[in-house]
């Protein structure tokens, strides 16, 4: 993909984006309790003993999220620890009961990787991993409850996170966005975490920093919390232009935290309301460092569905498709279901062009998802199929696909109600042909001259005679035989 | 009367199954001797109304023939171990009025086992402490004076009121813990039989956190069968805590025959410490003699690294409670002192909240732990801990156990605390090497100082095999044969 | 280096420990006297030697993917000194 710069007054400046995205694991039980971590609970509801950190409470870690850590540390392509250990992150906060996080520090369960993203222009690039890590998610505070103070609710508290960190690889907010797309995708794929931005089942923190290119890392400033994919390529770009503009007034950048604030356009610092943090990290002495075999690992990698990447190539290879339609196809898997099903019943090109325009025109338009889509992957390859033994046009099909877009009703259906099955009896499209020569005999007469243009008009006179239905292939022929014999 | 509270755990045990006496009788005594032994402080809060309940029922089941391992037997709770709808203050202002809704593992296995509570016992603040003077409910009295001297004496610490009530008469046996020597100290310097086993043995599910890779609980009794009685009641396998060890609880109690006979004792010479009292050093003495009397074999070996265990333990304690008193902030239990922000509502809390001791170790460890300071003090702590766990590895491929006095010195005067906290700390210099490297030991009672203060000797063993440690003890015991009594006692 | 007054004060706020001012010079002398008394530690060789870990030789268990508790917040709510519709409070935190 051509290079991304930005313009300034002193000439061009690259972007440096690194990112730290949260995925809660996709569990019943939190990380170390046996307290539930659905959605949208009453106050404290979903809150045990340890965490609510009652003196003594000790923690027990839920196996599942290290299944699901391993997991996505394979599907990350990531050298895989069989040993970690847990740390104390301390800090004192209203949303922290513990006064420290258990996390993990210098001995993560996951190290490094690499995943291949998937630009605009089709083209692909890979960014290193750095980590990943699993650690507990903090409660949440809620400030409009009461004039003076400040209502906590630890429902959150404890639920588990995987913390991925990329490598500093990305140079342009749409990589930036592309990364954030194909993490999301692939924790979807496999199941470790929902991806569900929206309800922060994943948000990100985008490290950006500029300099000129060739030149060393500028300073960073981190941008927090980010939880849509579109906020991270609006925030990368936003971020960069005020240190561009800063640097080049001969200012200097600060390592800080910093908040996107989506509405106003605009990055701002969070430094007053943040202390100098000392987090005086060690490992938790209630707990044993974490430990599994080989077999273990073989087993996450074996629950492991195709992924992205590997399915995209299969898409290119056996259906025929570029590279643009397959990621298109394969980001999201409900869609590269749906799309494999589709294939089955017709020309595998012609079922992606089906299902990323024409389906995807009308999801966007009605505000649908591929989940909720009102025809399913079996009827839009009904549809497909009698493209393919030509009992309809491909003029025909895009209307009988509004109609089972609207009613939900089969293709094979409507065309039989409807009668707008193609007609491929020679006889009666000769007939049609006839009466249209006969018809216009000026038309005849310039196309005899030498307009031989003119075919299409005839064609398109035999079709409307015939209400769509003739064969347009059986249609040319004719006229051709006729009006050249 | 006082022949009820004269009965050890085990004889009481007997005499409850035979019906000789009922737990109502028994606890009732004890519910008097609580009273009666108030002036000692050792109690922080008396549940007599629940021990007389709980007394019924054993009754009713050793009627019913159903009596569990210490049915009807009356015990008191160090204030450690959260009680459920009990207060439970871990000697600490912070914790003002915090009814716990669960019960410790522990006290949970021991009313399982048909015990009785009789109250919370006093201790040092948040267990940190070896005179028990740092308790927000004031100092615990030793109930033992020297001889011709009123002056009042320390329990020593941190299970200072269990030590005191147990060997008073004030309860039939009492829980302890010991993170350094909180069980084994006092149990020394108030006559008694102090337990702590093997680092995993008994849950710490439900005890209020000081020094989580250190903790462990255990009995405190008046001897050596009671102790062995009272651990198999409290020790087991607890899935609710991750370092809580999948093993067998053997029946402790049967460990205690078969006698030291060809036993390997080792005796290591760098507990020879510089100042150490001629009393103690001739206990010492004393104790290997019987030892080898009853045809133990006694080996000199060597743990060479055991100077530094103070210090280390001086990192590695403080800075895990640094951060297990995070949570103590004043927002879901217990005291709050308000403020108008949030910091200023922390700040407030736990500047008064917490007393001086606990703040000190709560600095300390917060220091080392701070940027720039970790490898230096805690990292450097942890394996000086490792080479002092590698020293008893070595000497247990020599001998079975270890011989060594339980502590430096006899009970002191309460106002002859060091002013120095190092100096203070040096109590703990023979029962610290044990707790970091996760190992069990008993201090035993067995002779008395030239001014008649009670002085322990201590036996350490290999992780798990308290049985061992526990058949030594009952040699040591029996060739000493204690029965040396404190002034006061209840009743 | 010398645990001095401000250091003292440093960690204090670090700890969310309010010290009176008066009491940080004295504060200061004692942290340091322990400090110092650690410090033996540097003459122990450690070369080589892994930190431990545990005391217990025993791998870390896994909890299954249960729910087994939570469903109460009464109960974690009860010993709370201002809770309020079964949420905890602080004093107003400004984000």
């Amino acid at each position: 993909m051509a290079e991304y710069r930005l313009k300034g007054e002193t000439g061009e400046w690259e972007v440096v984006i690194g990112l730290e995205v949260h995925a809660q694991v996709t569990s019943q039980a939190k990380l170390f309790s046996g307290a539930a971590t659905a959605f949208g609970a009453d106050p404290n509801a979903q809150v045990s003993l340890v965490d609510a950190a009652m003196p003594g409470m000790l923690p027990v870690i839920n196996g599942e999220c290290v299944r699901q850590a391993v997991r996505t540390g394979l599907a990350l392509n990531a050298a895989i620890n069989k040993v970690s250990v847990f740390s104390r992150k301390n800090y004192f906060y209203a949303d922290l009961p513990q006064g420290y996080q258990i996390s993990q520090y210098d001995q993560p369960i996951v190290g490094e990787g690499e995943i291949e993203i998937d630009l605009p222009d089709g083209s692909t690039k890979t960014v290193g991993i750095e980590r990943l890590h699993l650690e507990q998610d903090a409660g949440k505070s809620m400030h409009d409850q009461h004039p003076k103070k400040s209502f906590i609710d630890l429902n959150r508290s404890g639920v588990a996170l995987m913390e991925i960190v990329s490598k500093p690889d990305m140079r342009s907010p749409d990589e930036a966005a592309a990364y954030v797309s194909a993490l999301r995708s692939i924790v979807r794929y496999i199941g470790s975490c929902d991806g569900n931005m929206a309800e922060g089942s994943m948000r990100a923190d985008v490290n950006v920093s500029v300099r000129k290119p060739g030149e060393p890392y500028g300073t960073r400033a981190e941008l927090k919390n980010i939880n849509s994919v579109r906020f991270v390529r609006q925030a990368v770009e936003i971020e960069a232009l005020r240190q561009i503009e800063i640097l080049e007034n001969g200012g200097t950048v600060d390592q800080e935290t910093r908040l996107f604030d989506p509405t106003k356009g605009e990055t701002r610092s969070m430094r007053n309301k943040e202390e100098a943090h000392d987090y005086r990290y060690f490992p938790d002495p209630d707990l044993l460092p974490l430990e599994f075999d080989d077999a273990f690992v073989e087993a996450c990698r074996d629950s492991l569905p195709e992924l992205p990447a590997e399915k995209k190539k299969r898409f290119m290879e056996s259906y025929g498709l570029s590279g643009y339609d397959a990621s298109v196809l394969v980001a999201d898997w409900e869609i590269a279901a749906y799309y494999e099903e589709v294939a089955k019943h017709g020309d595998p090109k012609q079922a992606a062009n089906w299902v990323t325009v024409e389906l995807f025109g009308r999801l966007n338009k009605a505000d649908k998802t591929i989940a909720d889509s009102p025809v399913s992957a079996e009827s839009l390859g009904e549809l497909l199929a009698l493209m393919a033994d030509a009992t309809i046009s491909g003029k025909i099909a895009k209307d009988v696909f509004d109609e089972m877009f609207e009613t939900g009703r089969g293709a094979k259906a409507i065309v039989e109600e409807k009668g707008l099955k193609q007609i491929t009896d020679t006889g009666a499209i000769e007939a049609i042909v006839d009466q249209v020569i006969a018809d216009n005999p000026g038309q005849v007469e310039q196309y005899q001259g030498g307009k031989t243009g003119l075919i299409g008009w005839f064609v398109g006179q035999v079709m409307k005679a015939s209400q769509g239905k003739a064969n347009p292939q059986t249609v040319n022929e004719l006229l051709k035989q006729k009006l050249d014999g | 009367m006082t022949d009820l509270l004269d009965l050890t755990l085990t004889d009481a045990r007997d005499k409850l199954v035979a019906r000789e006496i009922s737990s109502v009788e028994l606890t009732d005594a004890y519910i008097k001797a609580v009273e009666a032994a108030r002036p000692l402080n050792c109690y922080i809060t008396e549940t007599a109304e629940r021990a007389r309940e709980m007394a019924e029922a054993s009754d009713r089941r050793l009627k019913d023939g159903k009596a569990g391992a210490l049915e009807g037997l009356p015990l008191g709770i160090k204030d450690l171990f959260c009680t459920e709808d009990v207060l439970t203050t871990a000697g600490s202002h912070i914790l003002d009025g915090f009814k716990p809704p669960y019960e410790s593992t522990v006290t949970r296995n021991l009313w399982d086992a048909g015990a009785v509570m009789l109250g919370k016992l006093n201790l040092d603040e948040f267990a940190m402490g070896s005179a028990n003077l740092t308790s927000h409910y004031g100092p615990v009295k030793n109930p033992w004076k020297r001889q011709g001297d009123d002056k009042d004496l320390v329990p020593g610490g941190s299970s200072g009121g269990s030590a005191a009530a147990v060997a008073a008469r004030a309860c039939l046996a009492a829980t302890g813990t010991d993170t350094g020597g909180s069980i084994r100290q006092p149990a020394a310097f108030t006559g008694i039989v102090g337990l702590k086993p093997s680092y995993g043995r008994c849950s710490r599910w439900g005890i209020v956190a000081f020094a989580s890779s250190l903790d462990q609980a255990g009995p405190m009794t008046r001897t050596v069968r009671d102790a062995a009685l009272m651990l198999g009641a409290m020790a087991g396998f607890d899935p609710k805590d991750s370092t809580s060890v999948d093993r067998p609880v053997p029946n402790y109690e049967a460990a205690l025959d078969g006698g030291v006979k060809g036993l390997k004792v080792g005796v290591p010479k760098e507990y020879r410490v510089d100042g150490m009292p001629e009393a103690i050093q001739q206990l010492w003495d004393q104790g290997v003699a019987w030892l080898k009397d009853q045809g133990a074999e006694i080996v000199d070996v060597s743990l060479p690294h055991t100077k530094y265990a103070l210090p280390a333990y001086y990192i590695v304690a403080p800075a895990e409670a640094s951060s297990n008193l995070a949570r103590y902030d004043g927002v879901r239990y217990g005291l709050r002192v308000d403020g108008d922000s949030l910091i200023e509502m922390y700040e407030n809390s736990r500047g008064e909240g917490f007393g001086e001791e606990v703040k000190r170790r709560v600095l300390i460890g917060t220091y080392v732990l701070s940027a720039g300071y970790y490898d230096a003090y805690y990292l450097k702590a942890q394996k000086v801990r490792t080479r002092i766990a590698e020293d008893f590895a070595k000497a247990y491929q020599q001998c079975d156990v270890l011989l060594t006095p339980a502590t430096p010195s006899a009970a002191f005067g309460i106002d002859e605390e060091p002013s120095d906290p190092v100096q203070m700390y040096l109590n703990d210099v023979f029962t610290v090497p044990a707790n970091l490297a996760g190992l069990p030991g008993i201090s035993v009672p067995a002779g008395t100082d030239d001014q008649g203060l009670p002085l322990g000797l201590q036996i350490l063993g290999r992780a798990f095999d308290e049985e061992t440690v526990l058949r030594a003890a009952y040699a040591l015991e029996q060739a000493a044969g204690f029965t040396g009594r404190p002034q006061f006692q209840a009743g | 280096m010398a645990l001095d007054k401000q250091t003292v004060a440093k960690v204090a706020h670090l700890a969310r420990i309010k010290v009176p001012e008066a009491r940080l010079e004295s504060l200061a002398g004692e942290l340091d006297g322990i400090v110092n008394w650690v410090e033996q530690l540097g003459e122990v060789d450690v070369d080589g030697v892994a930190p431990m870990t545990s005391a217990v030789e025993t791998g870390l268990r896994w909890r299954e993917d249960v729910v087994d508790d939570g469903g109460y917040a009464e109960k974690v709510t009860a010993n709370a000194p201002d809770a309020q519709m079964n949420f905890y409070t602080t004093p107003k935190v400004v984000e």
